[in-house]
């Protein structure tokens, strides 16, 4: 009988997704065992106590600032009414199509000593070299800031889903009970979207923890770029060393793993009404509209509007002298690249997400949490694993069996367009799996009693109540992974096959020959391939605001809160 | 499920369109070498001048050049783990560390070609002929001319003056570059008067080690510091970019020291490249590498990138001759190839990042 079979079909399949995601790390892992000859004492009596703090700074800083742009601006544009913030919901996330890694690059190249701000600063005021004291942006702060403008816009999506479907009775009651905007913020809306934003949160911590270039870039050493030195090292025992540094890191991932699935088992919500009338919103007149639309802005001038302004000026003066190529064959690789990424990813997530739906046994819940964790792991890291894995299986497996049949096959895994797509699946599928799983806690579990007890098949109700009432969850989640790979470079380096440069290959080999007027062409065709998504992503998040606004019939009865609490835990 | 087709019929097309780049490499290499001449090359020079280079010697030859640009480390790594099934013929690198370590772990396979063994220096090939230089690149100190005298320093040594407290840029100790330089001083003065130094230099600093070699140059024109360490060709790039007037002008301020001409000459590293142990197409990957030290390719790497011809009959382009002739250390590359681990070591103990 399917009903029973399903079950451990459910586990089956979360399992073999969770080992596909895991065995790269592994792989890098068992690699501990091997001596390291020394390098484990040196490097942790030399450089791992900076490592260790750089990366605590980095991460505090990035999670504080994220948190406070993407909660206090979702809030701002979803619940209240001042001039542009129709506009602002949307642009708000264009930063999404900026990775950090360029605006560093674009940041350095205004902000240096030599660059335009402060030559002209030293020409206006007669100013020597040390008569003024100026940020220099190739620093921990620099690195911390230009993270956070990147990934700001997850926790935003996160907290503006969360207060687009906070229901409409819980604002109002804390309004009839004398709440201003502030207070409602603080004592009602905050609380209840807190699993969403600690989900963003999870993801942003998860992206810094693995971030490469722009912390190379900006001069500042943490796990991710030690991890990729100790690997460089010019020694038999490199590998080695790299590993032990791999599990360092590894067990702060875990521990951030396990913090998050605290907090949010901890505080599960269900929407207590799915009537979605057009929210209660304050107006803010005056001085405090001028704060909120300046406060709205700020991220997206910061994140979006200066570094795109400086590549496409630098791309206006000169830029890459292969600009056709870039635009046509290297942007249509990167594209497809990232089309079959993302669409593989959805699936992927989908099945860990729904399984676990059927299943939500704590072995499965660990395992997808396991699925996930390759989002924190620095793509080199992921890619070297990769490496192990796929050119084992091609000497080992596909070779032989192809000259069982009289093929000679090459390396048909490892220096295929395979491994790069399996590196996006290991780096990226935290991102799709934690917007799924997060889109359906928000269905009620009721809706599963209603359907099973209407005498649905669970694939039936997957079918016909869950992936349909998903849909634009799954659209987001494709787009962000897309976005994601689009901008992916340390495993795209390692893992590529030939001939195939992306984007994000072109802009790195001119920017690390400190090329970047020629870079700025290729960085111009990340952001434009990137706003796509970006785009396509704040309409469908308009729309569904719209559709609400105009539809206030569309309503589901409401429950006992306590009746979907008790169901979930 | 009916949700999920927009989705599939998404994957099917990508996959489609995806498919012929996965061709490209491993099938041409092996399936179809009788119809189409290839060489298969993993290279981490990544200068575009390069890109020029091989576009020639496709026309020339009819062999087309398959390529994988990227991290010495990475592709050494991948070469490692493809072992005899590696698609790699040619595996061209930027450092000769790494040569060395590719070689010790047993990448690359002799070649014997009269044409590159008369073109190529001994001393900037492997004597079996498993690596050959392409080209030489020499570590210099570079000063600000308005604020040094042209003599004021003339060895590497006397980087760890305290005179220069405050004034010294250098990039990180993750860059190669300056790996196999350390590793040449701990050559020539051992263990503990080069951790000596070490930590002199890094005194020294005028910041914290950021940037490339280009970005000390930028960096000593807009006074942050007085001396840098940086490799010829960057300057020379700098000299030459007409288009860019703010660079032009900052090495304009900028005078070349070639270090210890009085005792072992400057340090100099190499490109360079060898034919890989499995190589499925063998002959092509000599061909390529002849083609690489004839006039016309030397005078590409030398006018484009503005590196010195590894085959000594060649000349420097002009902005490279302006700077002088110099003495070179004749330490072999293998002896400070060697040196690259206990170097990074040393500099990790002094802090330097």
């Amino acid at each position: 009988m399917i009903r029973a079979r399903l079950p451990r079909a459910a586990t089956l399949c979360v399992a073999a997704v969770a080992a596909l995601a895991v065995a790269p790390v592994a792989l890098v892992v068992v690699q501990i065992g091997a001596p390291s000859g020394g390098l484990w004492s040196h490097l942790a009596a030399t450089v791992l106590p900076a490592y260790v703090r750089n990366t605590l700074w980095l991460a505090s800083g990035v999670a504080l600032i994220t948190a406070v742009l993407g909660v206090g601006t979702a809030w701002l544009v979803t619940l209240c009414r001042f001039p542009g913030a129709r506009m602002l919901r949307w642009a708000l996330l264009l930063p999404l199509a900026i990775p950090a890694y360029l605006s560093a690059y674009a940041y350095t190249d205004l902000l240096q000593f030599s660059g335009p701000v402060q030559s002209t600063l030293r020409a206006t005021f007669g100013w020597q070299a040390g008569d003024y004291a100026f940020p220099n942006v190739r620093s921990l702060g620099g690195a911390t800031m230009f993270l956070s403008l990147a990934l700001y816009p997850y926790v935003f999506l996160a907290a503006r889903a969360a207060f687009l479907e906070q229901s409409v009775c819980v604002l109002e009651a804390s309004r009839t009970l004398g709440l201003g905007p502030w207070r409602s913020f603080v004592r009602v809306a905050l609380p209840l979207a807190r699993p969403s934003v600690i989900a963003g949160l999870a993801l942003v911590l998860m992206e810094t923890l693995a971030e490469f270039g722009t912390v190379q870039y900006c001069a500042v050493d943490t796990f991710a770029t030690g991890i990729y030195r100790a690997f460089t090292l010019p020694d038999v025992h490199a590998m080695t060393a790299a590993a032990q540094l791999s599990v360092c890191l590894l067990i702060a991932v875990a521990l951030l793993l396990g913090v998050e699935a605290m907090a949010r088992r901890a505080a599960r919500f269900h929407p207590t009404s799915t009537r979605q009338r057009p929210q209660p919103a304050w107006r803010l007149r005056g001085l405090r509209g001028a704060i909120a639309i300046g406060a709205c802005s700020l991220p997206v001038v910061l994140g979006f509007a200066i570094p795109a302004g400086r590549f496409a000026l630098l791309t206006w003066r000169g830029g890459d002298a292969r600009a056709r190529e870039i635009f046509v064959e290297i942007g249509r690789n990167t594209f497809l690249l990232g089309l079959v990424a993302a669409t593989l990813s959805v699936l992927l997530a989908l099945v860990v997400a729904l399984a676990c739906r059927l299943r939500p046994t704590p072995l499965n819940r660990v395992l997808a949490a396991a699925a996930g964790m390759g989002y924190a792991i620095p793509g080199a890291v992921l890619a070297i694993g990769i490496l192990i894995l796929l050119t084992g299986l091609d000497l080992q497996v596909t070779r032989p069996l192809g000259q069982v049949f009289g093929l000679e096959l090459g390396l048909l895994l490892s220096g295929t367009a395979v491994a790069l797509v399996y590196g996006y699946q290991a780096r990226f599928l935290a991102v799709s799996l934690n917007l799924l799983r997060a889109g359906l806690t928000r269905l009620r579990p009721s809706l599963d009693d209603a359907a099973r007890s209407l005498g649905a098949t669970p694939m039936r109700m997957l079918g016909r109540v869950h992936i349909p009432m998903l849909r634009g969850t799954l659209i987001t989640c494709g787009l962000l992974v897309f976005v994601d790979v689009i901008k992916e470079l340390p495993a795209t380096l390692i893992l590529r096959p030939f001939n195939l440069d992306t984007l994000a290959v072109r802009v790195y080999q001119l920017a690390s020959d400190e090329r970047l007027a020629e870079a700025s062409t290729g960085a111009l065709a990340i952001i434009l391939v990137g706003l796509v998504p970006v785009v396509l992503l704040s309409t469908l998040l308009d729309r569904s605001q719209a559709r609400a606004a105009t539809q206030p019939t569309r309503d589901v009865p409401s429950e006992m809160p306590e009746f979907s609490a008790a169901e979930s835990s | 499920m009916r949700a999920l087709m927009p989705l599939f019929l998404l994957l099917s097309f990508g996959l489609a369109c995806a498919a012929p780049p996965q061709q490209d490499g491993a099938a041409e290499s092996t399936d179809s070498a009788a119809t189409e001449q290839v060489v298969n090359v993993y290279s981490a020079r990544h200068y575009d001048t390069d890109q020029s280079l091989f576009e020639r010697f496709e026309a020339e030859t009819d062999i087309k050049i398959n390529i994988i640009e990227g991290d010495s480390a990475a592709l050494l790594e991948r070469l490692r783990r493809e072992g005899e099934a590696s698609p790699a013929d040619l595996f061209v690198t930027v450092d000769a560390g790494r040569l060395h370590q590719a070689e010790q772990e047993g990448i690359f396979q002799p070649t014997s070609s009269e044409t590159l063994e008369s073109r190529v220096p001994a001393h900037l090939r492997h004597p079996d002929g498993l690596w050959f230089g392409l080209t030489k690149r020499a570590r210099v100190i570079v000063y600000a001319k308005d604020r040094v005298e042209a003599d004021a320093i003339t060895r590497y040594e006397e980087l760890a003056d305290p005179k220069w407290k405050g004034r010294v840029l250098i990039r990180s100790s993750s860059n190669i570059y300056n790996q196999s330089l350390v590793g040449s001083i701990l050559a020539a003065a051992g263990e503990e008067a080069t951790e000596a130094w070490c930590r002199g230099v890094v005194d020294n600093m005028a910041r914290v080690p950021q940037g490339g070699d280009r970005d000390q140059i930028r960096a000593v024109a807009a006074g942050e510091g007085d001396l840098a360490v940086v490799n010829t060709y960057y300057l020379a790039q700098m000299i030459a970019a007409d288009d860019k007037p703010e660079d032009q002008q900052a090495a304009a301020g900028i005078g070349v020291v070639f270090p210890n001409q009085a005792d072992r000459g400057t340090h100099v590293n190499i490109s360079g490249a060898g034919v890989v142990r499995g190589a499925p197409n063998r002959e092509n990957a000599v061909r390529l590498l002849e083609f690489l030290t004839d006039e016309g390719a030397q005078a590409v790497f030398a006018g484009g990138n503005k590196e010195y011809p590894a085959v000594s009959s060649f000349a420097p382009v002009a902005e490279l001759a302006a700077f002088g002739s110099f003495q070179e250390d004749t330490l072999n590359a293998a002896a400070f190839g060697a040196n690259n681990k206990e170097a990074l070591m040393l500099m990790d103990r002094c802090g330097w990042r």
